[in-house]
């Protein structure tokens, strides 16, 4: 009786936390229901993680931009200026006019450095000039726009003939020699798997050990054991699922990092707290020694390094940059991150809660194209998802 | 005397905890000028905000009679209709606007579904011409002195065919010669039959303008006085006249050697707002002392803590301010913390805590570094001096996991007490400590402060409170004006004393 209990408790202290796991696990559910299994099958869900990459990325800068009470529209532009400058640099002179014909290894560190200066001019004007950031990032929007235009003029479309860039977007991490056993599953995705998974049990361990010997409160030992096995299972699962087509795909590998390193650095740092406390009360921090206009040009540079990321990421996958790549990806962003239930006041947001909301606003799309249903009701269904998903966490809200 | 044009009877009203106003009695005879005093939290500006409707009736006990009749506004417009209105401290003009558009705003002159601007320019000049107003009426509001601006909020009141003409301080923020303009005003208007309640803490122009003068204490009238029997004196004697209770927890003090903080000819120019914030503010704090810095709300003394801790907005400034004798310059309240300097603010909702975080967030939050390794924070260390300072300062909370904003007043002060010993202090500057807290709380409050001055820490108690002030502190300033205009021991200092130099203007 006592499992049942605190289970039940556990789960309503945190209904915030997990209504958008459980809305991702419903639409999953739904849409393999209404696509015969097609939706849940390996290479779809494969091609919905790449989808997702460029957005995913974009969201997760664009949750601490939104936690600290600030929008960036420009980024969707920007992603797509710096895809085509990224083009541009590795192309043959031969081909492409201004071709620097750089390697790869060159040309991305470089992108992401134009990135983070990008961010930081919007920064400066926000922070130093006071600019409203829906006005300074609104003229970037336009600027980088015609920027895109500007180098793409003479050539229209650049196409990318570099492999190495192009298997960002679209490549797979290797597998190991075939040994005999598991034939057409990929090994090495399933051994990271494994690994994954035995960190985490480990880790979480680890803190549960640490919180007792600080005589700390602990979850009751029969819940704890669920959790792990419930986390174990749903990582089994994806990388059962991953590993049952070409494994894991670049995209997916750079997204993880991405995730997991913004998460660390929101949820484990002084940076993070810090940016969480500018949301929270912009006053109170400033008077508790934080520079808030620091904060905004490291949360801004930011932005830009992940917009140059989604602009590769989105240039690699078409293996080509084209002259509207970027089109609406700042609005995709910003509605992930509120379906991911960032809080449009401020202060409040998790990275990996806009990692999902992604998920959630590619899934819709995915399922909706299986399920042949038109572009027009595509967009009714997501933007009633958006407000439903807003609706939900204000009125969660309240209540805590 | 003439018939009263005003009186509020038996008024009543409670906040949450605190009984504002007890049984208020309150006559305004017609066509004089009625001035209102009291100390800070005495109970005037409810009681005026009673009578222009922002307290709808039904909150508050007692009845209102206007012209003889008892009114029942629900709301200011209410209020308005009868020929009340009132001019508050902070203007309540759009700055954008120009004069004309201010002074119909709400009301404007209507020529079916369109605003007649013609009739609007020509009125809103004739509404300049009373009150003396020299300005083209299409100037925009913010191209306008203060003292010009208030004269505009006046104008506005009488388009509205004002009787009863209410000004919350009218001359804290102007100067000298806006102030007299104001008065004789004031006087003008008397003529022509509008009756005004005027509050004010100045009490020379108090005895210049009334002719009636009421006095409230601690939400009750405590004497009705004629312009004839009014002094200054008399005025400070009723204000203050509570006799102090023992509230404060007994503190051995001794003569204090080392000075840990002198400030020396601070001066704060506000180039906005166009006038002078500090003058010529010179002080020091010695080590294991409490200070005490008494003066009216507005006085300019959170803004030279605010100077002092590094963080003065919008304003210049210049002088010396020495920590154990080194001169330093703080460019951002970091820099402050670092040289050991805390400031607790006396808006705690507005710039002291984060209200959506939680107990142990805050706690934590001005000095991070001391808990993290490498920038990674231990949140168990964390968690466990948050409890510390639960326990220490026995802030009522189920657990430091709890949200600020769920605690009470007086626990969140607490909390923000916490999070500024946290950053381990060797002056505490403490900006209003007690604000809108119980009396319980407050206890708690003073003997923690006790406590500290025995470690050996120096702390600076900002406060409008005059029991508190003499209560708690070794030595007292008065501010008035961003001018220090006394120094009393806590032996020779007295609440008779205080308010009659922070009056002084």
């Amino acid at each position: 009786m006592t499992f049942f209990y605190n289970a039940r408790k556990v789960l309503q202290q945190n209904i915030r936390e997990y209504g958008m796991y459980i809305a991702l696990f419903v639409i999953m559910v739904i849409f393999t229901i209404t696509t015969n299994g097609t939706f849940i099958s390996s290479r779809n869900i494969v091609n919905l993680i790449n989808q997702t990459g460029y957005i995913a990325v974009l969201a997760v800068g664009m949750t601490l931009i939104i936690i600290i009470r600030q929008i960036d529209l420009s980024v969707g532009f920007l992603a797509g200026f710096l895809g085509a400058i990224a083009a541009i640099a590795m192309s043959d002179p031969r081909v492409v006019a201004n071709g620097l014909n750089l390697p790869v290894y060159v040309v991305i560190p470089l992108t992401l450095c134009l990135g983070i200066m990008a961010g930081l001019v919007t920064g400066f004007l926000v922070a130093q000039m006071k600019i409203p950031s829906f006005v300074a990032s609104l003229a970037g929007w336009l600027i980088y726009r015609g920027a895109i235009l500007v180098v793409t003029e003479s050539t229209g479309t650049i196409i990318i003939a570099n492999d190495a860039f192009n298997a960002i977007g679209n490549g797979f991490i290797p597998d190991i020699p075939d040994i005999g056993i598991l034939p057409g599953v990929h090994k090495l995705t399933l051994i990271l798997g494994v690994l994954a998974v035995v960190l985490l049990v480990i880790n979480e361990l680890n803190d549960r050990r640490k919180k007792q010997s600080y005589n700390f409160e602990v979850l009751p030992t029969e819940i704890f054991a669920l959790k792990l096995i419930f986390l174990a299972a749903i990582i089994g699962g994806i990388t059962w699922i991953l590993a049952g087509y070409q494994g894991l795909s670049w995209t997916a590998v750079i997204v993880l990092l991405v995730t997991l390193i913004y998460n660390f650095v929101m949820s484990q740092t002084i940076l993070g707290r810090h940016i969480y406390a500018v949301g929270g009360n912009p006053d109170a921090a400033e008077l508790s020694g934080i520079s808030v206009k620091r904060l905004i040009y490291v949360v801004f540079g930011s932005m830009g390094m992940l917009s140059a990321l989604s602009g590769i990421l989105f240039a690699s996958r078409l293996q080509s940059a084209t002259t509207t790549a970027g089109t609406l990806f700042e609005l995709d962003a910003i509605a992930a991150a509120y379906v991911g239930g960032v809080s449009a006041a401020g202060g409040v947001g998790k990275v990996v809660g806009s990692i999902i909301g992604a998920l959630v606003m590619t899934s819709l799309t995915s399922g909706m194209n299986l399920m042949g249903i038109g572009i027009s009701y595509q967009y009714i269904v997501r933007g009633a998802v958006l407000a439903a998903a807003v609706i939900f966490d204000v009125t969660t809200r309240g209540k805590s | 005397m003439t018939a009263p044009i005003l009186e509020m009877k038996n008024i009543s009203k409670e906040f949450p905890g605190v009984k504002a106003l007890k049984n208020v009695n309150f006559q305004v005879a017609q066509g004089e000028i009625h001035c209102l005093v009291g100390e800070n939290g005495a109970g005037k500006s409810t009681l005026m905000k009673i009578l222009s409707g922002v307290y709808a009736h039904g909150s508050y006990s007692g009845d209102i009679l206007f012209n003889g009749k008892i009114q029942k506004f629900s709301n200011t417009n209410a209020s308005e209709k009868t020929g009340i209105a009132i001019i508050y401290q902070e203007l309540a003009l759009i700055p954008d606007m120009t004069v004309y558009e201010n002074i119909f705003l709400g009301h404007e002159i209507r020529n079916g579904f369109l605003v007649n601007w013609n009739e609007t320019i020509k009125r809103a000049g004739e509404m300049l011409k009373k009150v003396k107003l020299d300005v083209n009426p299409a100037t925009k509001v913010k191209d306008l002195g203060i003292g010009k601006q208030q004269l505009v909020e006046i104008a506005k009141a009488l388009s509205k065919d004002v009787k009863l003409l209410i000004l919350d301080e009218p001359t804290s923020s102007l100067n000298e010669s806006d102030s007299k303009n104001l008065l004789t005003l004031l006087r003008e208007l008397k003529n022509q039959g509008v009756t005004s309640i005027m509050i004010s803490h100045k009490l020379k122009e108090v005895i210049e303008i009334a002719d009636t003068v009421t006095v409230l204490r601690d939400g009750e009238t405590i004497s009705t006085l004629s312009a004839n029997e009014v002094s200054e004196n008399l005025l400070i004697k009723h204000m203050v006249g509570r006799e102090i209770n023992s509230i404060y927890p007994t503190r051995e003090r001794k003569p204090y050697q080392e000075v840990v903080l002198e400030v020396k000819n601070l001066n704060a120019y506000h180039p906005s707002l166009g006038r002078t914030i500090l003058k010529d503010v010179s002080f020091r704090l010695k080590k294991g002392e409490i200070i005490g810095f008494a003066g009216l709300i507005g006085s300019g003394r959170t803004e030279l803590a605010l100077s002092i801790f590094g963080n003065p907005v919008g304003y210049h400034l210049s002088g010396d301010i020495f920590i154990n004798g080194a001169r330093k310059h703080f460019s951002h309240p970091k820099d402050a913390i670092r040289t050991g300097i805390a400031y607790v603010s006396e808006d705690r909702k507005g710039n002291g805590l984060i209200l959506i975080q939680d107990v142990k967030q805050n706690i934590s939050l001005a000095n991070l570094r001391e808990i993290a390794n490498r920038g990674v924070v231990n949140k168990n260390i964390e968690v466990q001096i948050a409890n510390q300072y639960k326990n220490n300062l026995s802030i009522k909370t189920p657990s430091v996991e709890q949200k600020v904003g769920n605690l009470s007043g007086g626990n969140q002060q607490k909390v923000s007490l916490g999070k500024w010993l946290f950053v381990r202090p060797n002056i505490l500057i403490l900006d209003e400590p007690t604000r809108g807290i119980d009396v319980g709380a407050k206890y708690e409050i003073y003997t923690i402060m006790t406590d500290l001055v025995k470690q050996g820490m120096s702390i600076i108690m900002i406060s409008s409170e005059l029991p508190e002030v003499l209560g708690m502190s070794d030595r007292i300033y008065i501010v008035a004006s961003g001018k220090i205009t006394g120094e009393l021991t806590s032996a020779e200092a007295t609440q008779e004393k205080i308010m009659s130099l922070a009056t002084t203007n």
